[in-house]
């Protein structure tokens, strides 16, 4: 939708139109409450359903079914009368329920009754040496431009990390008649042993068996090395080579042209974390998470979470929490509205659940790559290394917020996006105490810039200066 | 570095980076077409002046930034291409025009 | 369990209540420090970071001088220079009018024998701010005046006053202060500890303190907002500050702008949250978009506010209880404290070691407020 004009005050605001956004809005939207879809992106879908409705894609197979199922939430949202708005930044949320919106190079305040947080997943920072060359981008950057532009890497091309996507994106590329020179598998060594106690689960989900699929169809096209340490990029203005070490501990190097990084995805907890929204440390998971009840209800009254921003669970768990916490909000709302689905989307969702375990275990980055040697630069907007964090906690820094004062780490424009939880884990090392003890970078909004300009001709609504009446 | 696939039919959209036109696609964002275009760096780091470029994709790295049609420090992967856009990259620039 | 004792216990690792217990370790006393969060946590470490002489009230004038002599050599006392920086600070007038009070103002503080602040006329302004709109047309000048990094300076005299054998106990919290024979005892969420004198400097929090031994203050409890830019271009030396219209402004060498001038947002201090008034934000930012048009591309990347007091008339508590002998107090800076802690510090350790001081205190006594009844919270 475009010429998208705002109310200053709506029953529910949902942010991100992913999975769990477009679930969420046509739950609450079918009730009958006045509800705004904002997202930031083009269009609807979010990451993995990006550009649903216009990729240039034309063959079904080379994406494939997963991604295509996606059209059918987009139908439903379309249906459901909610107001959808793309292209839209929400760069703040606070506890009062207040937002602070973006679009069309203007800003203003929208005040809701109620807030879904569904801002998704992002792919964990992965600092090795060399990462900031151009040249070197995440595996799911590759797929966005695959989904959105129809582009493939076109040079000498390497694959390099752990976990689901990384063959995922693999295999497009190969089916969309791309090459890939080589997979550098980082999975550790005895990863399947440490994962077999949480296998029953993912055995019987339908992940197991297309997984494996996946593999082989990868694994006959293109050479994988497996148990690969020590990944550096090497180059002088954009990316030459990557180096590795085999299992064996033999080093060898790779002319690379581009080099896909992909260890895993971690909820994109920015909005809810700015909110105030309380978030634990996840053991398996390596990452926070918000500490949500069943149907996504956080810390904050009138704050729910949804979708992987809630923990990782893939897309399909994404849709069913959505879905939940929808109709935990018009319960809020309509009293006596009845919805018989509750219970058996909640089974669904526990059926989806079970195959995580497994996957988190077996896919878990090694330490060298999330906390790296002492030359990687871990914070890239401000170019800090690990040995700098390393020395800051000798030095008596016990939480990433109080490193902001010595290094600037997190204060650059991506605000720690792509360093929060290498120095949580670094700090948690170093200082010999858990992550979730360390804490997390304080997120201040706004968690997008906005121009000075912008911020100064945003007109104060009534409505932003007047305590909102929730309930 | 990047090709489009063959049968991607997509209208043609013409815009200027530093001066000069390129052709991206609609439904391109300003990222991707500075990739499909060849450009290797979108900015410099403002601590090194190292060469950046799109590194995530979908707004979180921040390392597409670019100036577009006069307005700085906009994230690259997050603006859609429209015919007749100036994108102005911040090479050899600092991380933000005043 | 015995408690511990010390020759003093400080409430609160702030700015004030680290230099303080600095001080009072280096005249060799033995320090306790206790703190609920960390040092530096609140308004001492997420301040804008001003050190100003300039525009202050006239009963702060001399704990302000006493501290800028501590804050030039600020190295030699905590072995860090703080981020300290000395580019002058300027207050600006924005019409002829506000220029002529202005005038009146340094002659009065000449005549009291103050001459830190300087009256400049338009070619000065645009000579020492370049930048600053062509319609201004004039403002003061104090040179001597800087800006240095809050939560770096804060950690600096905690570390040193840890070196001089100051204990600090963070993440501890002061649950109760009763009389024991000749020494307080405090009860905490870690046990008692027991000192002839205590300080309390617990910042937005200090009301309770003051309540609890019978001395209630009227006390608000405030959420200052401040945001920061993204690098730009070097274009100013000094700190900016307006009257009128609330507005501080400074560049750090690094490029980033840091825009505040005492915006107020909602501060929830049991919880140690702050909401933010983006609409006031906006007024921030209209204001600079106004003064300096070099600014109006700047992106804004960061926005907070700190949890800090405030008394009725805008100035500190400084000095003894009345009520309750050997305490004393050290609040409600105003959001204007960062600059007066070195030196308010030394001259707390003074009072508490010799029961004097020549800094005169008189006007920021807490007796100003005998009769209040209750906090204002």
């Amino acid at each position: 939708m475009s010429g998208h004009e705002f109310k200053d005050a709506y029953d529910v605001v949902v942010v991100g139109a992913g999975a769990a956004g477009l679930a969420a809005a046509a739950e609450i939207a079918r009730a009958g409450l006045d509800t705004l879809l904002v997202d930031e992106n083009a269009g609807p879908g979010g990451q993995i359903y990006r550009a649903i409705t216009t990729t240039p894609v034309r063959k079904r197979e080379i994406l494939g079914d997963e991604f295509w199922n996606g059209a059918a939430l987009v139908d439903e949202v379309r249906s459901s009368g909610a107001s959808v708005t793309q292209t839209a930044t929400v760069w703040s949320l606070d506890a009062d329920l207040m937002l602070g919106i973006s679009w069309g190079g203007r800003s203003r305040n929208v005040s809701a009754r109620r807030v879904v947080v569904a801002t998704g997943a992002m792919e964990r920072p992965f600092p090795i040496p060399g990462w900031i060359l151009p040249g070197v981008m995440t595996a799911g950057a590759v797929q966005t431009l695959l989904k959105s532009s129809g582009l493939l890497p076109a040079g000498r091309t390497v694959v390099a990390g752990t976990g689901p996507l990384l063959w995922l994106l693999s295999a497009q590329i190969l089916r969309a008649g791309g090459a890939i020179d080589a997979i550098l598998d980082t999975t550790p060594r005895g990863s399947l042993t440490r994962a077999l106690p949480y296998a029953s689960g993912f055995l019987l989900s339908p992940l197991f068996a297309k997984g494996l699929a996946l593999r082989s169809e990868v694994m006959r096209k293109v050479r994988v090395v497996r148990h690969v340490t020590e990944l550096v990029a090497a180059g002088g203005d954009k990316l030459e080579t990557v180096t590795f070490a085999t299992r064996q501990g033999a080093k060898a190097t790779l002319p690379a042209d581009a080099l896909l990084l992909h260890q895993g995805v971690v909820p994109n907890t920015m909005l809810a974390m700015a909110a105030g929204v309380a978030h634990r440390w996840d053991e398996r998971q390596l990452c926070w998470s918000p500490v949500l009840d069943q149907d996504g209800r956080s810390s904050i009254e009138g704050i729910f979470v949804a979708g992987d921003g809630a923990g990782i669970a893939g897309a399909l768990a994404a849709e069913l929490r959505g879905r939940l916490a929808g109709l935990a909000v018009v319960r809020d709302l309509r009293p006596g509205y009845e919805s018989s689905e509750t219970q058996s989307i909640r089974q669904k969702l526990q059926r989806e659940e079970r195959a995580r375990p497994f996957l988190d275990v077996m896919f878990q980055p090694p330490r060298e790559m999330r906390a790296p040697a002492d030359d990687t630069i871990v914070c890239r907007c401000e170019e800090v290394t690990a040995g700098e964090v390393r020395k800051a906690a000798r030095l008596g820094c016990a939480g990433p917020n109080q490193l902001k004062a010595f290094l600037r780490t997190g204060m650059g424009p991506c605000q720690g996006r792509l360093c929060g939880l290498t120095l949580t884990e670094l700090l948690a090392e170093a200082n010999g105490v858990a992550p979730g003890e360390v804490g997390h970078l304080r997120v201040r909004p706004p968690v997008k810039p906005i121009s000075l300009s912008e911020l100064a001709e945003m007109p104060v609504s009534e409505a932003a200066t007047k305590a909102v009446v929730r309930g | 570095m990047f090709k489009r696939l063959p049968d991607c039919p997509a209208t043609a959209v013409i815009l200027t980076v530093d001066g000069r036109a390129i052709e991206a696609r609609e439904g391109d964002s300003v990222a991707a077409a500075l990739l499909a275009a060849g450009f290797a760096q979108t900015r410099q780091s403002a601590v090194s002046q190292s060469p950046r470029a799109p590194y995530c994709m979908m707004g979180v790295c921040f390392e597409c930034m670019v100036t577009v049609d006069g307005v700085a420090n906009r994230q690259g992967c997050m603006v859609p291409v429209r015919e007749g856009m100036r994108i102005e990259t911040l090479r050899g620039r600092r991380e933000i025009s005043a | 369990m015995a408690a511990e004792s010390a020759d003093v216990v400080v409430i609160g690792a702030g700015i004030h209540g680290c230099s303080t217990a600095l001080h009072l370790a280096l005249r060799g006393a033995s320090v306790i420090v206790i703190e609920k969060d960390h040092a530096g946590r609140h308004a001492s470490g997420v301040n804008a970071g001003g050190v100003r002489q300039l525009a202050r009230h006239v009963a702060e004038i001399p704990l302000s001088i006493a501290s800028m002599e501590i804050w030039e050599r600020i190295g030699d006392l905590v072995d860090d220079d703080c981020g300290f920086e000395c580019h002058g600070q300027v207050l600006v007038a924005e019409t002829e009018a506000e220029l002529e009070e202005f005038g009146v103002r340094v002659a009065d503080l000449q005549r009291r024998g103050f001459t830190h602040e300087e009256l400049i006329d338009k070619a000065e302004l645009q000579r020492v701010l370049p930048a600053v709109a062509e319609t201004c047309p004039g403002g003061i000048i104090s040179r001597r005046d800087g800006a240095a990094q809050p939560y770096r300076t804060t950690q600096a005299f905690r570390r040193a006053a840890s070196r001089h054998g100051v204990r600090f106990l963070e993440g501890v919290r002061v649950t109760g202060l009763a009389r024991s024979g000749r020494a307080w005892r405090i009860g905490t969420t870690s046990g008692d500890f027991l000192a002839p004198k205590v300080v309390n400097a617990a910042g937005a929090w200090a009301g309770r303190f003051a309540a609890m031994i019978g001395e209630p203050v009227p006390l608000e409890v405030i959420a200052p907002m401040l945001m920061i830019t993204s690098r730009v271009e070097r274009f100013i030396d000094p700190v900016v500050i307006l009257r009128s219209r609330k507005l501080s402004f400074k560049q750090f060498p690094n490029g980033t702008v840091l825009i505040g001038g005492g915006h107020l947002g909602r501060a929830f201090p049991e919880a140690n949250r702050t909401i933010l008034d983006w609409g006031k934000l906006q007024e921030s930012a209209r204001t600079v978009w106004e003064l300096f048009p070099v600014m109006r591309e700047a992106a804004i990347v960061r926005a907070w506010a700190g949890i800090e007091a405030r008394m009725r008339d805008d100035i500190p508590v400084v000095g003894p209880s009345h009520k309750a002998e050997g305490i004393f107090h050290q609040f409600g800076f105003s959001a204007h404290g960062f600059q007066l802690g070195p030196g308010t510090g030394a001259v707390m350790a003074e009072l508490l070691t010799t029961g004097r001081t020549n800094v005169p205190l008189q006007a920021l006594d807490i007796g100003r407020f005998a009769g209040h009844s209750r906090a204002v919270v």
